[in-house]
């Protein structure tokens, strides 16, 4: 190692806290990331204990009510929505697009500052005493009745909002202007293109979260009745300012996983993403008719019937892109050199579980089954499969394709496929159940349940252990890896991407020379060997 | 120490970071669009459940000070618009003249903004705080200035920012202005402009509803 690389230009903390390199600040988010992840996985944890008995032997309603809401809140805006944007995307993005960064690196480094703002505020929140109106903060019963902390918790996700917002517009606009020579929109790998698509969700709807979480705020401090029925407000027009963030938020949150998964299934069935050109415009039109379904959360509002049925038939659009995605990674797979790296193997457990997840989706926008099955367990199994068995399924795949790339070393290939192998299992037993419990019509939110269900619960906590020892396996042979492991070559997977083409960690501006790219990406010759994209 | 270059090393040269700023931008002010276009469909959602109840709030909203305020701000903008096309390191000094102006008019339009607020407060016009309104139509009239207050003060605070932006522009300008000042001041007057038009629409959604057939 004599020549320096982004990790060891400097080692002062003031180096890594003042950065403005793209890399370092995907470092900076992935620890924090983690930390929140064990934080939303140890108040799953509880839960899952609580629910292994019919009984409420564990905690009160009114901490578990509390629990669950820490979960979500914490999930999702401290852990799914930045997971793959602002770890993996940071750092690769200007790599693929052969940049020695992104457009914007002070405000990437603005970003990482505004969240973890935001994360301490909703931390505290949370051990000041709580907030127990579940992470969708519903009125009226946020405004008047929730006697926790919802404003802080409200003003944490606010000010980690314009985080998102300010990645997606870097992203947007890097993914633009910074593109190398010859790298026009067709030769993007698809990871961008789906990062592309997930920063105009970014951009667009996180805003009207953040206006919507204000009036909530205004309306619980002031004591005036915006959503109040009492004096002539509408509950339920939070309800439609919240989904219509929320619902694009799930393909904030689903949309840069399926974009891993095509770097993983081109690169270790060494063949071409099959029908590149609709996988790509599936990013964008699944982020666009997304915008247009959100009302299939309100089925049993109360919403026109009309509405219900223009939401129903919306919700069933949005499965053909994703399908389209799902097909096309198949067809990718066929006749290909298939290697079963770790990797891949995530890779392939995204496809089955968000291939379940999907479709037990399309289950829920029927108006007719949506009914029986609003807020029981079957729409809880059906988003963890999307959310976890999609999202965090493709995190952990990516993290490790990437990893050489990232820490210039390699980790341990069999604990890492044990650990793949045992977190697809695992997962399996904690949600499937919650299928069969749902369609039973244990409905979600309750500790208490009666003692019927106990089987399906037991079979379920069961799952979440193993899934938990399974997710802190890779704290160590990573962590291990990180310190340890055996130096990384530039290219181990010998993938065609520029950010392959460049040594391992990369330097401190990425490239030595500007790479000129001359080929699409994913092309590999007869003998299954990567051809560089520019070369 | 070896000198700075005269852009980051993202940008292949300064044009490209300049579009590249520009395009950033353009991007933050469409997610501002979605900021108020959310407040304004709330607004709109009411407005049509309480149509007169609207119209009656409308009515007690001081048209003449929002008509001012409305010129002042249009005013400002022009003088913005002005100091981004004079400006060069020739001309500083006319754009710095220019921007001064234009901050002051803000501040001039933030001013008239609270002695409306206090007039407002005076009538009992204030929820949460001090709201009395008999009637029928107290309901409409009560989130008729609910969404007035948030939106107005969203807006106002958009315009202090804006106002500390080009009031550092203009002390640029004073002082070593150079040609990459210029797409600083470019987004900036970007800014400046989206905020004058957010109010264009928080005007006719404010004053004017309850007006026109009186």
């Amino acid at each position: 190692m004599s020549e320096t690389n982004y990790l060891t230009t400097d080692y002062t903390l003031r180096s890594w806290f003042l950065t403005t390199d793209h890399k370092r600040i995907a470092i900076l988010y992935f620890a924090s990331l983690i930390f929140f992840f064990f934080i939303g996985g140890a108040a799953a944890t509880v839960i899952r204990i609580e629910l292994a008995t019919p009984q409420g032997d564990l905690v009160s309603s009114d901490t578990y009510n509390r629990l669950f809401t820490m979960h979500g809140i914490i999930m999702v805006w401290f852990f799914l929505i930045p997971s793959i944007p602002n770890t993996l995307g940071n750092f690769v993005v200007p790599l693929m697009i052969g940049a020695r960064d992104l457009a914007f690196p002070r405000l990437n480094l603005m970003s990482w500052y505004i969240f973890m703002l935001g994360g301490c505020t909703t931390l505290f929140a949370i051990f000041a005493g709580g907030i127990d109106t579940g992470w969708t903060f519903y009125t009226p019963f946020s405004t008047l009745y929730s006697n926790s902390y919802v404003i802080l918790a409200a003003a944490g996700v606010f000010i980690a909002g314009f985080s998102s917002i300010l990645t997606g517009l870097n992203f947007i606009v890097s993914i633009h202007r910074l593109r190398a020579p010859g790298l026009t929109w067709y030769r993007l790998p698809l990871f961008l293109w789906s990062l592309y698509a997930t920063s105009v969700i970014l951009v667009l709807a996180t805003p009207v979260l953040a206006i919507t979480l204000l009036l909530i705020a205004t309306e619980r401090f002031f004591g005036v009745g915006i959503f109040d029925p009492r004096i002539g407000g509408d509950p339920l027009l939070f309800q439609h300012l919240f989904w219509f963030y929320s619902h694009p938020a799930v393909y904030i949150m689903i949309l840069p996983g399926m974009g891993v998964i095509n770097e993983l299934i081109s690169c270790f069935s060494r063949k071409e993403v099959f029908g590149y050109k609709f996988v790509a415009w599936a990013s964008l039109a699944i982020a666009a008719v997304g915008f247009l379904v959100w009302g299939h959360h309100m089925f049993v509002s109360g919403q026109s019937l009309v509405a219900s049925l223009v939401f129903s038939f919306m919700s069933f659009i949005v499965a053909v892109p994703s399908a389209i995605k799902v097909f096309n990674w198949t067809a990718t797979l066929h006749k290909g050199l298939l290697r079963f790296d770790a990797p891949m193997l995530y890779a392939l457990g995204f496809i089955g579980l968000f291939t379940i997840g999907g479709l037990t989706g399309l289950f829920l926008a029927c108006l007719a089954y949506d009914v029986h099955a609003t807020d029981t367990y079957f729409v809880v199994a059906h988003f963890h499969y999307i959310m976890v068995g999609g999202m965090v399924t493709a995190y952990f795949g990516g993290l490790h394709y990437w990893w050489p790339k990232i820490t210039g070393r390699l980790y341990s290939e069999h604990w890492a496929r044990a650990a793949a192998v045992l977190i697809f299992f695992g997962f399996n037993l904690t949600f499937f159940p919650q299928f069969i419990l749902g369609a039973e019509g244990m409905p979600r939110r309750y500790h208490i349940y009666p003692p019927e269900f106990q089987v399906w619960n037991v079979l379920s906590s069961g799952g979440a252990a193993i899934l938990a020892l399974a997710y802190l396996m890779p704290l160590f042979y990573l962590g291990y890896s990180a310190f340890f492991g055996p130096r990384a070559p530039a290219n181990p997977w010998d993938a065609p991407g520029l950010e392959w083409q460049t040594s391992s960690p990369p330097p401190e501006h990425n490239f030595a020379t500007q790479p000129v790219v001359t080929r699409k990406p994913y092309q590999y010759n007869r003998n299954f060997q990567a051809e560089p994209q520019n070369a | 120490m070896p000198e700075r270059a005269a852009f980051a090393p993202q940008y292949a040269s300064v044009p490209h970071r300049d579009n590249t700023a520009e395009l950033g931008m353009w991007v933050f002010i469409a997610t501002e669009v979605l900021l108020f276009g959310g407040l304004i469909l709330a607004y709109f959602v009411y407005r049509h459940a309480f149509l007169q109840g609207f119209a009656e709030g409308s009515r007690h909203t001081d048209i003449v000070i929002g008509t001012t305020n409305t010129a002042v701000l249009l005013t400002s903008s022009f003088l913005v618009a002005w100091a981004v096309e004079v400006f060069s390191p020739d001309t500083a000094r006319l754009s710095a003249w220019l921007l001064t102006g234009a901050a002051c008019l803000g501040l001039f339009f933030i001013v008239l903004k609270g002695i409306e607020y206090s007039k407002e407060y005076d009538e009992h016009l204030v929820p949460g705080v001090d709201f009395q309104f008999a009637g029928p139509l107290a309901n409409g009239v009560q989130l008729f200035f609910i969404f007035y207050f948030v939106a107005t003060a969203i807006h106002a605070l958009h315009m202090l920012i804006g106002i500390c932006l080009l009031t550092t522009l203009a002390a640029i300008c004073r002082k070593a202005p150079t040609a990459r000042h210029h797409t600083a001041l470019h987004s900036a007057a970007l800014y400046w402009h989206f905020v004058d038009v957010v109010w264009i629409f928080l005007f006719a959604l404010i004053y004017l509803p309850g007006r026109s057939s009186s």
